[in-house]
Order: structure tokens, then C-alpha cells, then sequence
């Protein structure tokens, strides 16, 4: 190990695309909502409106942890706080 | 690294302690400038509005958004929080010109923590202010009591959670956007940087922006009604 630095910059950039693999699922789960909603709508039309506020609600909480690995991969890439422990 | 925060000036108040100005106080003055010159030009123009007379152009823009707002506050908060409706209206419009304003190459105010997390505070101090206010027994009794008393350090993380969860959607989503797109103007071959940014802007900037700005509002709506009333 001659340069500790390249190596744990190396690590940082692996454990940032491993907290981005939470997408996955997160994408996953926010197909299943709009899904659900589709079906909602295509059998009662006319409550179009408050099934796609509702929708959208649903959404926003199915995103909560993709957005929670983005920004855990952002604060590894850019503002990683051990860094500073090697040097 | 285009996209980290540049710091213009700082001002030191004591050794310590120092007032940053970055580029989100930048922006965030733009924001406000526009806002208010708006307002007032909206104040001057509305001195000949007649309301028993129908009404045309801007008048009648702002009085379909303010309706459209009342409509959807209402459903969601209910009818005896709605003392707060301006509150909300004026933090969905600053939200919204903040979002879109990455359009035209100023760095979004919101693509900084420090600038969500306090709007999300403020929206948590909001509704618990409501729950507090319309049903204090009750409220209490929710958080402190509610299965049993040993679940109330899990109920206080899950009131804790809810404005850092907000805070971070919009921050996690606005960032995002503009590290994607400042990524590729610096690393993208020159061909593609004329008309293809302008789909990713249309994306990030319009679409995305605006989105997340209703949901901040609508999900701090939501909480507020979930608080009042039950």
C-alpha cells in the first residue's frame, strides 16, 4: 500500500456506487405505485384527480431513500469527512 | 468541480463566528428581487381591479392560482387551519422560481441543505404547532402514548425523521439534476452541448423542479392536516 490516499478515493468511489444500487428497488416500488394508480383510474375515471395527488404523495415517499442513497453518494464523492483522517 | 458551492465574501462578526456570502445568497437575493418587484408591481396594477367586475389577464391568472391553492389546502389541511394558507402560498411560489431558476444558469438556492432544512423546520414547527393548538390532549397522547408509553422514543424519531426526510428530497432531487447536467456541459463532447441539454433542462429544470416543489408543499400540508385533526 504506497498510497493510502489513492486507495481509499478508490473505496470511496465503489461505496458510492454501491449506495446508488438502492435505486433498484426504489424505482422499483414507485412502478408498482403508478401501476396501481393506472388501474385505479382505468376503473373509476372520474376520481382521476385526487388518485393522481395521491399518487404523486406515494411517490415522493417511495423516492425518500433512493434520494437518501444520493446523497449519501454525493457526501462520499465530494464532502467525504474520513479523508481527512489520512492526510 | 462546477457545481460546489463558491464562497463570494465572508464577514467576520467575532473570531468564531462569520456570516457566509455564497452563491446560494446569491441566488437567493435574485429570487427575492423577483418575487418582490412582482408583488409590487401586482400591488400597483391591482389599485384599478374591480372585484364586482369580471376578470381579465393577470387578475385573473392569480386569482385561478390563489383558487386552486385554496381548493387543495382545504382538502388536505382542513377548514380550521387555514390561517396558515398564506404561509404555504408563499413558500410554494418562492420554491417554485427557486427550482426554475437553474434555467437560466444561476446555481438553484435549493441545491443547498442549509436552505431546505430550515424551510423543512419551519414547516415542522408549523404542524406541530397545529396538532398543539386544535387538540392538545390528543396530540400529546398520539406521540407520548400511544401503543404503549415505551414506544414513545419511536414515535419522537418518527416526528424527528419527517422534516429531515423533506429536507433532504428536495435538496437529494435538485442537487441531482444540476451535478447531471453540470457533468455534462463540463464532460460531454461540444457537440452535443447545443440542443441536447436543452431536453435534460426541460427535465431537471421544469418538470423535476416544479414536481418536487408540490411535493414539499404537499406533503407539509398533509402533515399539517394529519396533526390538526384524526
Amino acid at each position: 500500500m504506497h498510497d493510502p490516499m489513492g486507495f481509499a478515493v478508490a473505496i470511496a468511489h465503489i461505496a458510492a456506487a454501491i449506495a446508488l444500487l438502492n435505486g433498484i428497488l426504489t424505482t422499483l416500488g414507485q412502478g408498482k405505485v403508478a401501476s396501481a394508480a393506472v388501474e385505479g383510474i382505468a376503473r373509476q375515471p372520474e376520481a382521476k384527480g385526487s388518485i393522481t395527488t395521491t399518487m404523486i404523495i406515494g411517490c415522493a415517499f417511495a423516492e425518500t431513500s433512493g434520494v437518501y442513497g444520493l446523497v449519501i453518494a454525493i457526501i462520499i464523492l465530494f464532502a467525504n469527512p474520513l479523508l481527512s483522517f489520512i492526510g | 468541480m462546477e457545481f460546489a458551492i463558491r464562497v463570494f465574501a465572508r464577514l467576520n462578526i467575532t473570531d468564531n463566528i462569520y456570516l457566509l456570502i455564497t452563491d446560494t445568497t446569491r441566488s437567493t437575493w435574485i429570487v427575492m428581487a423577483i418575487l418582490l418587484v412582482f408583488a409590487i408591481i401586482v400591488r400597483i396594477k391591482s389599485r384599478n381591479w374591480d372585484a364586482s367586475k369580471k376578470p381579465s389577464g393577470l387578475q385573473n391568472v392569480l386569482e385561478m392560482a390563489v383558487d386552486a391553492f385554496e381548493k387543495l389546502y382545504k382538502g388536505n389541511a382542513g377548514e380550521k387551519m387555514a390561517f396558515l394558507m398564506p404561509w404555504f402560498f408563499s413558500l410554494f411560489a418562492f420554491l417554485i422560481l427557486s427550482n426554475l431558476i437553474g434555467i437560466v444558469g444561476i446555481r438553484p438556492p435549493t441545491a443547498d441543505w442549509g436552505m431546505t432544512l430550515p424551510l423543512a423546520v419551519s414547516s415542522f414547527v408549523l404542524f406541530q404547532f397545529a396538532g398543539l393548538k386544535n387538540r392538545p390532549k390528543a396530540y400529546l397522547k398520539s406521540i407520548f402514548l400511544e401503543p404503549v408509553f415505551l414506544f414513545a422514543p419511536i414515535n419522537i424519531m418518527g416526528e424527528i425523521a419527517k422534516p429531515i426526510a423533506l429536507s433532504f428530497r428536495l435538496f437529494g432531487n435538485v442537487l441531482g439534476g444540476m451535478i447531471l447536467l453540470s457533468l455534462l456541459y463540463g464532460m460531454a463532447p461540444l457537440a452535443l452541448q447545443f440542443v441536447f441539454p436543452a431536453f435534460l433542462h426541460m427535465y431537471f429544470d421544469l418538470a423535476a423542479g416544479a414536481l418536487q416543489a408540490f411535493i414539499f408543499i404537499m406533503l407539509s400540508i398533509t402533515f399539517v392536516g394529519l396533526a390538526a385533526e384524526e
